[in-house]
């Protein structure tokens, strides 16, 4: 049976339900509704819930109880992801599975309050120091969410990496009918032998860490992350195309822009105009071979990104696309959202 | 022939890295026989600090998390929510904990989270070569107050006790000093007891240990201890500032 959820509340939910039994936050809007449900929800599971005094303090909690195996996670929004930014990088160098949501609002600095996707660069290409990625969605619904949400730990267990929900402020506070899924079965997951369980001495102990002094070391580290994030790449990588056979415009949007973007198209073709849409859902790794070969259509003309930035996602559509065609890019920010009438005009002007 | 002193067993074969003179190594060692007594053996998790402890986490017998600089109280936070059972404790410095860790280690007290934290306060940066510390006495010198600190310029040293004292959350709060053997006795009976807090869940529990730091103090061992005994604790009295 459906339930009609706000996505934040939506998101807490599927992570209770995937197995989140530590969460600690700190308030930030747009995504407060998250730690307002885990502050009572996750009492009722057995979890623990801490509201942390900074997020710089959340994110090395969640450091702290992912070292020690339990399924942890914290959210925040973009100037709260900046100060996590530290802890991210030592968490992805301690090969430590979290999950992070960040409902985007724009920026940079204080920024706004509405939604954003101006922090595509900082989720992609690493955010903090040092040579690492996470696992990264761009769910475009409330059920898209809790879909992602659902199965983000085991996605994060599995590459002991932190995966990212880059959401934004609309998705976080929309309201949509979802389906929740059962409770997964956490006595069946498997001891981590990596984690620090308390019961370790002499050779069986562990150690969570991310200091590796001696260059060999660290190089060696650096390439099994690099191994680890081909490995994701080959296994994990989504992308919705939708009405591409026989484009000759594609738009290209992720997240809730790419539902104003699949408006566009419908209206443009109800006009006899021949345009698809080509959503990425992992937005890292980028879903390459779907763009490239789309690129290589012989039908395809040209590419509209559209994004709420100023062109950030567009780099990676260019490097995806081998530049093929041209990319032409249409973008709001400060919180302006494009209407699809604006996407219908853009692409009459610009295409061909 | 009678066994008459044996390393204790939550201590590694792993030789300490520290520099002569250095008290990490006694700090070390009483923590470990502290725990070793109390029968913790594979029931702790220790956190490790950037600075001169940062190896700690090759020391300790058990299993160790490392965090960022400041970040030990958040971590040990972490990990004690998610395995409330068993012993977990934090080993800072006076940078780690006192500088950049300040809002951590405040509202880990003030939460009262079960755990405990032992800061070696030696009144410099040990590890990156004897910078200004937020305890570094008045008048005394460091690399980045190279006449001695002048509160005008340098502001006034943090007295971490007695501050924390004053919240609600902590259930033992004590400073002792590794200078000499009756003194790192008391020591010991102060981490013991606040292990002890630990094991009762009476709350936050914290130990502050008076260290020397002969090589970026420029003094002999013995002036360093010297300096521990008669200037630092004058700024820095030794005692039980806070039982519940």
């Amino acid at each position: 049976m459906k339930e009609l959820m706000k996505g934040n509340e939506a998101i807490a939910e599927a992570a209770v339900r995937g197995g989140c039994r530590a969460f600690f936050g700190y308030p930030i809007t747009p995504q407060n509704e998250i730690p307002e449900y885990m502050s009572w929800r996750l009492f009722e599971v057995g979890g623990t819930y801490v509201q942390a005094e900074s997020e710089v303090a959340a994110i090395n909690m969640v450091y702290g109880a992912a070292g020690a195996g339990a399924r942890a996670m914290t959210s925040s929004s973009s100037p709260g992801i900046s100060l996590k930014q530290e802890g991210i990088s030592y968490i992805c160098c301690s090969r430590l599975p979290c999950v992070i949501v960040n409902m985007v609002r724009g920026g940079p600095g204080l920024g706004g309050i509405q939604p954003a996707q101006s922090d595509y660069f900082q989720a992609t290409k690493g955010g903090g120091h040092g040579d690492y990625h996470m696992l990264v969605y761009g769910p475009a619904s409330v059920q898209e969410c809790v879909n992602i949400m659902y199965d983000a730990f085991d996605k994060a267990d599995k590459y002991r990496v932190p995966v990212m929900i880059l959401g934004d402020g609309m998705l976080g506070q929309i309201m949509e009918p979802v389906e929740l899924p059962e409770f997964k079965d956490l006595s069946k997951l498997p001891r981590k032998n990596w984690a620090t369980y308390g019961d370790g001495t002499g050779e069986k102990r562990n150690i969570i860490n991310s200091l590796l002094i001696e260059p060999d070391e660290l190089e060696a580290h650096n390439k099994l992350l690099a191994d680890t994030y081909a490995e994701m790449a080959r296994n994990e990588t989504m992308c919705e195309e939708y009405l591409c056979d026989d484009a000759e415009i594609v738009l290209t949007a992720y997240g809730t822009v790419a539902r104003i973007a699949k408006s566009a198209v419908n209206i443009l073709r109800e006009q006899g105009k021949k345009v698809g849409l080509l959503r990425p859902i992992t937005l890292y790794p980028f879903p390459n071979d779907a763009f490239r070969k789309v690129a290589e259509q012989d039908c395809v003309k040209e590419f509209v990104c559209t994004e709420l930035s100023m062109g950030q996602m567009i780099e990676d559509v260019k490097l995806a696309t081998g530049m093929l065609k041209p990319v032409h890019f249409y973008g709001r920010c400060g919180g302006n959202v494009m209407t699809p009438e604006d996407l219908v005009e853009f692409v009459l002007k610009e295409g061909k | 022939m009678a066994v008459v002193y044996k390393k204790s067993k939550m201590l590694t074969d792993t030789p300490f890295h520290y520099c002569p003179g250095c008290t990490h190594g006694i700090a070390h060692k009483l923590v470990a026989e502290v725990l070793e007594e109390m029968g913790a053996e594979g029931n702790v998790v220790g956190v490790a600090p950037v600075g001169c402890a940062v190896f700690a986490y090759k020391y300790f017998n058990c299993d160790m998390q490392e965090a960022a600089h400041g970040r030990a109280p958040a971590v040990a936070t972490g990990i004690k929510r998610v395995l409330p059972d068993k012993f977990v404790f934090a080993y800072q410095g006076d940078g780690d904990l006192a500088s950049i860790g300040m809002a951590e280690i405040v509202h880990a007290a003030t939460r009262g989270e079960k755990i405990t934290v032992i800061f070696i306060n030696n009144a410099i940066y040990g590890m990156t070569g004897g910078q200004m510390a937020p305890t570094t006495l008045e008048g005394q010198k460091a690399t980045t107050c190279i006449y001695g600190r002048n509160p005008e310029v340098n502001g006034h040293p943090i007295k971490m006790c007695e501050l924390l004292a004053t919240l609600t959350g902590p259930s033992y709060i004590a400073r002792g000093a590794l200078t000499d053997p009756a003194n790192v006795r008391k020591a010991k009976k102060m981490i013991k007891t606040a292990f002890e807090h630990q094991a009762q869940k009476k709350g936050f529990s914290f130990v502050e240990l008076l260290s020397s730091c002969p090589t970026n103090w420029g003094m002999t061992t013995e002036q360093a201890l010297e300096y521990v005994k008669t200037d630092m604790q004058k700024l820095y009295p030794l005692g039980v500032f806070k039982e519940v």
